[in-house]
């Protein structure tokens, strides 16, 4: 879908709240690296493939304070072209014909492509809403233990984990992390966890690495993302991190596959690191900073779907929020095609109302369309959308378009 | 687990001898001519393009661009090879951009590559392309260059057109084909194409075209893509490096040039493994690339400058290597030269019946005990093959004069403790 999406919403005339692209600038000094290190002539080169030296370094740093264990640079971590490239590195590796892998639904639409281009069975289980009252949040929607455990059995080879949870925005508790961890040691599954949203946690919320449970660190590989953490989309660095009798496979098809990451990139990532690493007790530092600038955006960003109408579900974490759509009750009669709901609600919104988000069944199995149909994703990372709509102001080019939409509802 | 954790697809794969030479170098090496990269500067241009770009406030270039490449670095690659093959490209269809030419050979292989298809590796070869092939499942089918003569001191090693046309079978889905060679140097002709877009033609074969040296070639030879061959432009998919282009193989920037029926396949392996490459090299690869178009053919043309500079180079590392007595094979092209390094051979005592080929031990031993690295000729054969040529060493000559000169040093005063009594 994402491609497709994406092709509509190239379009300057419509307002993208669709993909995951930040519109917020990276931090000043995360520029600046790139810019000293662009004038260094030996950094054009190839580098270390498994990671840059101090960029690996500077990873194992910051996640031994993180995870409260020693990781080793050079065995313990592979860097990688985004998250991304850490979830093909990973499943490449370790899953193959014949196994079966947990799919948490809704999910990052690349984990089903990519089991299945491993040769391997996804099996999918949904996140359940319990809570169907006004003050949604993105912590009522939960797995059913009992559900959960069925669906493991000899041939399930691993369980993909997303927390913080895109699209959803869920944080998944201990207690949670729990239930998958027992399940995982129970039946020797590996757990492959997505965590690149891990700075991006509200208040009131902790981040917590299923890779810290007890039993976990043998067992799992957990992925990070530069763009993520910096906003720096289009770096596109991540890594793997987890323990060497694992990360070696990886290893292995990095080395078949890409071989090196681009160096500059990874200098000066290093190099922002060290800066954040130095101030982790510091309220200033980015891993935090970030995360206290996007709540406001993410309140506002909830007030506005309120006042037209929607059901937002305010995320514990990440920059994405769905929102409940059946209840405006739109007409879409006009909209082709044999597709579900949120689908024909969204081209309807891009055609009609200039305002591109993504359909929530895009996130989900063959099955459980029905369940998810009726929610759209939307995208808080974007500073000018809602900076323009908060000073209600009609000045601005395009503006016009966006205050127009909202002016419909009222 | 009672069976292994790691796929089965990784059989066979994990060795890499990269990740050893790298790593010996990084120790004991002073004078680097081992793994291919300049030690020079990118051109001028290049890097002020690059600090332009960063200092603007163009903070797009720090997000995802498009996903098949960034719209100008595609155009610009569609109208430069547009031109250079003779036809009309669509920027969005018939390019796709990659992490560097070594992401555009994964895509292919596991594009076209399945289980019982046969693709025919011509060597020696850039060491990927073997467990690339067996990665996707295929079998790799092996024909080699040889030597004319047995005193050739150039690169002109041919394919036996008999044995090449008994490789291709039914089940023989693609070759591999990288001109200019690396290592060897050779720049295949268009005679030698030709037959190779024949039999291509005739058992509907596809070409992977390695062709991330095209702008270093010497002696005033001709670099022919054979894409451009009669019949190849629909069954072949051209692979370039902009590390190799404008010497910054840190970038990790290549492209894929082909018909839309065998990208649309890259694009699908493309956004199932990487999905975006970085945006901000891209970006400035693509002006470096509007700049050359401008001035192709012209004296000031960085694809002018580059190959006649790294002449004088070739000229200069051949004349070392002939003074100390192992003997050069003049490469037409690429930036490396293969070297016979028989006469050197009583420093490094043969070990009968060893796993390792005498050339790896025998690198391994000159870059610990004289600080000079190089990459024995046998990592570029298969295993079976790997003792067939094992008195070769290669060296990367993309270096500065001081390099050069290092190199010359060491070698001269090796030369002197052999014939010194």
């Amino acid at each position: 879908f994402r491609v497709e999406f994406t092709k509509v919403a190239a379009d300057p005339s419509i307002v993208n709240l669709g993909q995951g692209l930040p519109d917020i600038s990276p931090p000043s000094y995360v520029k600046e690296e790139l810019a000293n290190v662009a004038a260094v002539d030996r950094l054009n080169q190839y580098t270390r493939g498994f990671g840059h030296p101090s960029l690996v370094k500077a990873l194992s740093q910051v996640y031994e304070r993180v995870c409260g264990r020693k990781i080793d640079p050079l065995t313990d971590i592979l860097v990688t072209v985004g998250g991304y490239g850490s979830l093909f590195s990973t499943i490449q590796a370790l899953i193959e014909e014949g196994d079966e892998v947990i799919i948490i639904e809704p999910f990052y639409d690349c984990y089903e492509p990519m089991v299945k281009m491993a040769g391997a069975k996804p099996v999918f289980i949904p996140l359940r809403n319990k809570n169907d009252g006004n003050c949604a949040s993105s912590a009522d929607w939960v797995l059913d233990p009992g559900e959960l455990a069925k669906k493991f059995n000899s041939k399930t080879k691993a369980i993909i984990l997303n927390t913080p949870h895109n699209p959803i925005g869920k944080v998944f508790t201990r207690e949670e992390l729990q239930v998958i961890a027992d399940l995982c040691i129970k039946h020797d599954t590996l757990c492959i966890s997505d965590e690149v949203y891990e700075w991006l946690v509200y208040k009131g919320k902790k981040h917590i690495k299923i890779a810290t449970l007890p039993g976990m660190w043998e067992r799992t590989i957990t992925i990070g993302s530069a763009g993520k953490t910096y906003s720096v989309t289009g770096w596109k660095l991540g890594w793997s991190i987890g323990p060497q009798n694992l990360i070696k496979h990886l290893q292995v098809v990095h080395q078949n596959t890409l071989y090196t990451c681009p160096t500059p990139l990874q200098e000066a990532l290093a190099r922002a690191f060290w800066i954040d690493y130095k101030r982790m007790d510091d309220p200033d530092c980015y891993f935090y900073s970030l995360s206290r600038e996007l709540e406001s955006k993410r309140d506002r960003m909830a007030q506005l779907l309120r006042e037209v109408g929607l059901k937002p579900v305010i995320p514990d974490g990440g920059y994405f929020m769905i929102a409940d759509v059946s209840t405006l009750n739109v007409d879409l009669s006009d909209v082709d095609g044999n597709q579900p709901y949120d689908y024909k609600f969204v081209k309807w919104m891009i055609k009609s109302k200039k305002l591109s988000a993504i359909p929530l069944s895009a996130f989900c199995g063959p099955e459980t369309k029905g369940q998810f149909e009726k929610y759209i994703r939307f995208c808080f990372i974007k500073v000018n959308v809602l900076e323009t709509i908060n000073m209600g102001s009609m000045v601005k080019k395009g503006s016009c378009q966006k205050t127009t939409w909202w002016l419909v509802f009222f | 687990m009672s069976r292994p954790v790691q796929a089965r697809r990784l059989e066979g794969v994990d060795k890499n001898i990269w990740v050893e030479f790298v790593k010996l170098a990084a120790t004991y090496s002073t004078v680097n001519l081992g793994q291919g990269f300049p030690d020079f500067p990118p051109p001028d241009f290049l890097k002020e393009a690059f600090t332009r770009a960063l200092s603007g406030e163009k903070h797009m270039l720090h997000q995802y661009t498009r996903a098949f490449g960034h719209p100008p670095l595609v155009k610009i690659l569609a109208q430069l090879f547009g031109k250079l093959l003779g036809r009309e490209l669509d920027p969005m269809t018939n390019v796709m951009v990659t992490v560097g030419a070594y992401q555009a050979l994964f895509c292919c292989f596991q594009a076209f590559v399945d289980e019982g298809d046969e693709v025919i590796i011509i060597e020696p070869f850039f060491d990927c392309y073997e467990p690339m092939v067996k990665m996707a499942g295929g079998t790799p089918v092996f024909i080699p260059l040889r030597p004319q003569s047995v005193e050739a001191a150039n690169a002109d090693w041919q394919l036996d057109p008999a044995e090449l046309a008994s490789k291709f079978s039914e089940r023989t889905k693609a070759i591999v084909l990288n001109s200019p060679n690396n290592p060897l140097g050779k720049v295949f002709s268009r005679e030698e194409l030709e037959l190779i877009a024949d039999l291509c033609v005739k058992h509907d074969a596809l070409c992977i075209s390695d062709e991330v040296y095209e702008w270093l070639v010497y002696d005033g030879k001709e670099h022919v893509r054979i894409a451009s061959l009669r019949g190849m432009w629909d069954r072949t998919v051209s692979i370039g490096s902009a590390g190799k282009t404008f010497s910054v193989t840190g970038w990790k920037v290549g492209w894929t040039v082909g018909p839309n029926r065998l990208l649309q396949h890259l694009r699908t392996m493309h956004q199932n493994s990487v999905y975006h490459c970085a945006t901000a090299a891209q970006e400035v690869v693509a002006q470096g690339f509007q700049r050359e178009f401008e001035r192709y053919g012209k004296p000031d043309s960085y694809f002018v400058q580059l190959p006649k500079e790294m002449q004088q180079k070739r000229d200069q590392l051949v004349q070392s290597l002939v003074a100390v007595g192992m003997k050069p094979i003049i490469p037409e092209g690429t930036y490396f030269l293969v070297a016979d390094i028989s006469e050197f051979k009583s420093d490094v005592p043969d070990v009968p019946n060893s796993d390792e080929p005498y050339d790896s031990r025998f690198a391994k031993w000159m870059v610990k005990n004289k600080g000079l690295a190089a990459i024995p000729l046998s990592a570029f054969y298969c295993g079976p093959h790997k003792n067939n040529y094992n008195s070769f060493i290669r060296f990367c000559f993309a270096k500065e004069e001081a390099t050069l000169k290092a190199a010359d040093d060491i070698l001269q005063k090796w030369k002197l403790e052999k014939t010194t009594p």
